[in-house]
């Protein structure tokens, strides 16, 4: 027995696709992945319509995805974040049905409860076997982690794999198994690894950027959550990247020795569990080829599915015992309410990926942000978008204050704790008022009454809507 | 202060302003910027602000801003005519 067939074509015709259905595709290859365009151009030879496209993450490399809704192939688009080219198209109004924002926690879980249902899934598979047990640790096409295809195999009716690095059965080391696969399709390329490494993956070099990290660093200190047993998750923006290479420091220097390492993972996370911070990674998809190399080679570096990275539906998430993980915003509002999914003019360019699982699950969550960013406010009195609710945010970090959340009635402590280490604390609305001095304040944006867009929270529950720009 | 010759001043930099000015019989002023929305008119204020200052009647001004504040807004400009026009 075999499951491989001759083609794209071939396999989507046997899964049975039809015109207003729902497939998948997962964004390991991140804005290196070929897959997904090659299955939409495929369909759309073919002439089906009316699709539901739901993809973990929508990156620029899917820009032909805006043709394929003005061509009628696509006419609904759900995921967890979609970069500024296709944002642009949604929020001119494109797509006449809302986008689906969920997050990487709540896209698992709406599959596992069956809220979300996929009709077929597209597995993009560094390396398979020709019955579809499949990795993404080894091959030309290696992305490393494959965490968050876990749901799609295991929830699609129909899945496909698809592998440019088709070795004899059975392979060794697999991540998701056969038991869940249709069909397997080998083709030419899957990606190019070097697009897995987006823009943000480095330590800045600026000097507010260091700054902020410094205080940072100096907060997780301060906070009493870094003993022996600390767990972190850090995104891959260059000051977060930063403030992780201090805690390092500090780990090393008073001899911590940390539990675990979660997230996206960089080269800088690699850095901490090979010196020692932490016991294990748990890594739900690799930013750069350092990890990847880490997660093929390190058995303590640890694939983890986006359930238990960051689920609601599972007993339990690698989120719930997180003490602390540092994110990014474009907005703050003067409820901690965080923006990540839209630009300061209101065109999206982002999502919330784990941004609201991590802060919910976190003991300590910190956004990480400059007072402005090209002379627009970060602190705002009403963000354009909620994407993270201000309840689950703990303190804002700046070059210029540091803001404690106390407006949940939580962190009194923390906020004295951080006033005792002589950190620069300040109110929310300070930071709103330093900014505009210096920059000045920014007219309001116009947006239309469209509704372009929905945010669901990690528990199914409409957060916000993104409206049309004018 | 009369524009004489081509001069810039500025950079393409985040937070910084790039700003070109050429002899024009008229007065020309152009703004781009990532932040026209809102900002452009505290922009146009300070561009106006300089060249009254100056004495500047006529020129080709060309903005393009990359959200800088309006002290390197009139910086840049300032810098960008003395440049263009000698100190006379």
């Amino acid at each position: 027995m075999s499951k491989l067939v001759e083609s794209i074509k071939e396999a989507i015709k046997l899964c049975g696709l039809k015109d207003g259905m729902t497939i998948s595709f997962h964004h390991h290859m991140r804005n290196g992945d070929f897959v997904l365009n090659m299955v939409m151009d495929a369909i759309a030879e073919m002439g089906i319509k009316d699709l539901t496209v739901n993809a973990s993450s929508v990156f620029d490399v899917h820009e032909p995805l805006i043709g394929h809704i003005k061509n009628g192939v696509v006419t609904g688009l759900e995921c967890n974040y979609m970069g500024a080219k296709v944002g642009k198209a949604i929020c001119e109004g494109i797509l006449e049905k809302p986008v689906i924002f969920r997050t990487h926690g709540g896209r698992p879980s709406d599959m596992e409860k069956g809220t979300s249902v996929i009709d077929v899934a597209f597995i993009a598979a560094p390396t398979a076997d020709d019955m579809g047990n499949c990795t993404g640790k080894f091959g030309p096409s290696a992305c490393g982690s494959i965490g968050y295809a876990f749901a799609d195999a295991m929830n699609a009716k129909k899945v496909v794999v698809i592998t440019d690095n088709l070795v004899e059965y059975p392979l060794a080391d697999f991540s998701i198994p056969e038991v869940y696969v249709d069909y397997v399709v080998a083709v030419d390329q899957i990606g190019d690894p070097s697009g897995i490494v987006s823009g943000t993956t480095k330590i800045t070099r600026d000097p507010v950027g260091l700054k902020m990290a410094s205080y940072a660093a100096k907060v997780i200190e301060a906070s009493g959550l870094l003993k022996d047993g600390f767990s972190f998750q850090t995104g891959a923006g260059g000051a977060t990247l930063a403030a992780a290479k201090y805690i390092k420091e500090m780990m090393l220097e008073k001899n911590i020795k940390g539990s675990y390492g979660m997230g996206g993972i960089t080269a800088y996370m690699v850095d901490m569990l090979e010196a020692g911070c932490f016991k294990a990674l748990l890594d739900v998809q690799c930013f750069d080829l350092d990890a990847v190399r880490s997660i093929r080679s390190n058995p303590k570096h640890m694939e983890v599915s986006a359930t238990q990275y960051a689920g609601v539906s599972g007993k339990s998430a690698g989120v719930d015992n997180l003490d602390v993980v540092l994110l990014g915003a474009t907005q703050v509002d003067l409820d901690f309410n965080v923006n990540v999914h839209t630009d300061s003019n209101g065109y999206i360019m982002g999502g919330s990926g784990g941004h609201s699982d991590t802060a919910a699950g976190s003991k300590l969550a910190i956004i990480i942000a400059p007072l402005t960013r090209a002379r627009l406010p970060l602190v705002v009195d009403r963000c354009l978008c909620k994407s993270t609710p201000g309840s689950t945010i703990d303190v804002v970090v700046t070059q210029r204050g540091i803001a404690v959340n106390t407006k949940y009635g939580k962190n009194a402590d923390l906020k004295e704790k951080l006033i005792a280490a002589k950190l620069p604390v300040c109110e929310i609305e300070d930071l709103k008022k330093m900014a505009e001095e210096l920059a000045g304040v920014p007219k309001p944006v116009k947006l239309t009454d469209r509704v372009v867009a929905n945010v669901i929270y990690r528990d199914g529950t409409l957060l916000d809507t993104i409206k049309a720009v004018k | 202060m009369k524009i004489t010759a081509n001069a810039v001043a500025g950079t393409l930099e985040s937070s910084d302003v790039y700003v070109k000015v050429e002899p024009c019989d008229t007065l020309e002023i152009e703004i781009e910027s990532v932040v026209y929305n809102q900002f452009a008119d505290d922009i146009k204020a300070s561009v106006k602000e300089v060249l009254d200052e100056l004495g500047v009647e006529s020129g080709r001004i060309s903005i393009n801003d990359k959200g800088a504040i309006d002290c390197v807004i009139q910086a840049r400009v300032e810098t960008a005519i003395k440049r263009a026009g000698g100190n006379k």
